[in-house]
């Protein structure tokens, strides 16, 4: 198997009568990309904030090696500072300081070095704040929605040099977003959080092999084995998001077709509360 | 050199496509052998997809015998792919069906209608050539190799 980033077993956090987060458990695989995705209040926040140490859970335990650095959407940055002095800084507060590290990410965005943070654009803040935290070379970073005020053409300029950043360190990047359309080929595992518990973690690529949709004549259950994890009717046809062993392979008798699901179909399909789920 | 791009909306995981771009690069004469194909790192950073997306993709095409790792220096293409060999013919068959794509259009037929049509004759079994088929084959085994 592979190595495992981070551990958490019977996970809680508790405010007040609301459980944030409830029974989680997962091990995430090290030096992936953990695509963490769920509705608003779903726990996302919480798990990560946990994770970094600064949130201290009700209930459960959290094993992980090496260093963990968090980048939440609120820049932590000194508007008086320059990029520079906002480097050095980062250098006085880590045990571990890669400086050419943070001067690459930010040469490669073309970051002024002198100027103030406080004068930068916020897509410029969210480059200083991602080389800060790349120069404590962290083995995992927790990206809670950093890139939502970049623009479409920067979230994928950051999106592409951080896989890059993955790809030669031993790095694990949990990255939380809204834009699960952006996600496809960009997370080598996904993390769903529904009402605070765990909804599905798997591999990507695995999940997508064991899912399918399935289109035929309407009928209440589908006339192959599998989980059904939406069903959607019309007078004349019912279509089910099943998970299945063979996926989109699942054979079915004509009328029937099985098609593969995308990425997004497969997220917002869990995404959608059961009934009877979430009276907390 | 290639330029790969990756359409997030679709059902097609993100290898299938890197794949599917080296094989109709090949198709179309767009590749040849000895070229070479973008480094992992290089598609990583200008689509924005994982670096274990990139390597699968390229597994799979060595696998299927397309291309060929190099250690430390790259992966070139180091197969061919069906129409690529002959680019006379491929015109050739181009012309034919821009005639029939014409006719079909003229026939009411929209563009789905006529993908409908193309993908259900690929799905046929095998059956006897055409005449035209056979006047096809006669002229390419004719041609000194």
């Amino acid at each position: 198997m592979t190595d495992v980033a981070l551990e958490a077993c019977g996970l809680g956090k508790r405010y007040r009568k609301f459980w944030a987060l409830k029974d989680f458990s997962v091990a995430l695989p090290a030096n992936k990309v953990i695509a963490l995705v769920g509705a608003n209040g779903a726990g996302k926040s919480t798990l990560m904030s946990i994770a970094a140490g600064i949130l201290p859970p009700t209930e459960g335990d959290l094993r992980f090696d090496g260093r963990v650095v968090l980048l939440s959407q609120e820049k932590p940055l000194y508007r008086s500072f320059s990029v520079a002095e906002m480097l050095d800084f980062g250098r006085h507060m880590n045990t571990v300081w890669d400086q050419q590290r943070a001067l690459n990410w930010l040469g490669r965005f073309e970051i002024p070095l002198d100027r103030p943070c406080g004068k930068l654009s916020g897509g410029q803040q969210t480059q200083v704040a991602l080389a800060v935290a790349l120069g404590a070379r962290p083995s995992l970073l927790l990206l809670d929605e950093p890139l939502a005020n970049l623009d479409p053409l920067a979230r994928r300029d950051v999106t592409g040099e951080l896989l890059a950043e993955v790809a030669d360190s031993a790095m694990t990047v949990v990255l939380s977003t809204h834009v699960v359309a952006e996600l496809a080929g960009v997370g080598d595992h996904l993390l769903l959080l529904r009402q605070g518990r765990g909804a599905l973690d798997g591999d990507v690529e695995e999940l997508l092999s064991q899912h399918a949709r399935l289109t035929g004549p309407r009928v209440d259950r589908p006339p192959v084995d599998g989980q059904v994890v939406s069903a959607q009717h019309t007078e004349r046809q019912s279509t089910f998001l099943i998970r299945t062993l063979l996926g989109p392979e699942t054979l079915v008798e004509p009328p029937w077709r099985a098609t593969p699901i995308s990425l997004e179909d497969l997220v917002l399909a869990y995404l959608k509360p059961k009934r009877g789920e979430g009276e907390l | 050199m290639i330029a790969f791009h990756i359409d997030r909306a679709g059902s097609v995981p993100a290898y299938a496509q890197l794949v599917q771009q080296v094989r109709e690069a090949l198709r179309l004469g767009l590749l040849h052998p000895g070229d070479k194909l973008p480094a992992v790192r290089e598609v990583v950073t200008s689509c924005a997809v994982n670096a274990a997306t990139v390597l699968k993709a390229y597994r799979e095409l060595e696998l299927s015998g397309l291309v060929e790792a190099r250690q430390g220096a790259g992966t070139y293409i180091s197969g061919t792919l069906g129409g690529s060999a002959d680019p006379v013919m491929l015109e050739q068959l181009r012309g034919h069906l821009r005639g029939w794509v014409a006719d079909a259009r003229a026939a009411g037929l929209e563009d789905d209608d006529v993908r409908a049509l193309v993908t259900s004759v690929l799905a046929e079994p095998p059956g006897e050539p055409t005449a035209e088929q056979r006047a096809v084959e006669s002229t390419r085994t004719a041609e000194p190799r």
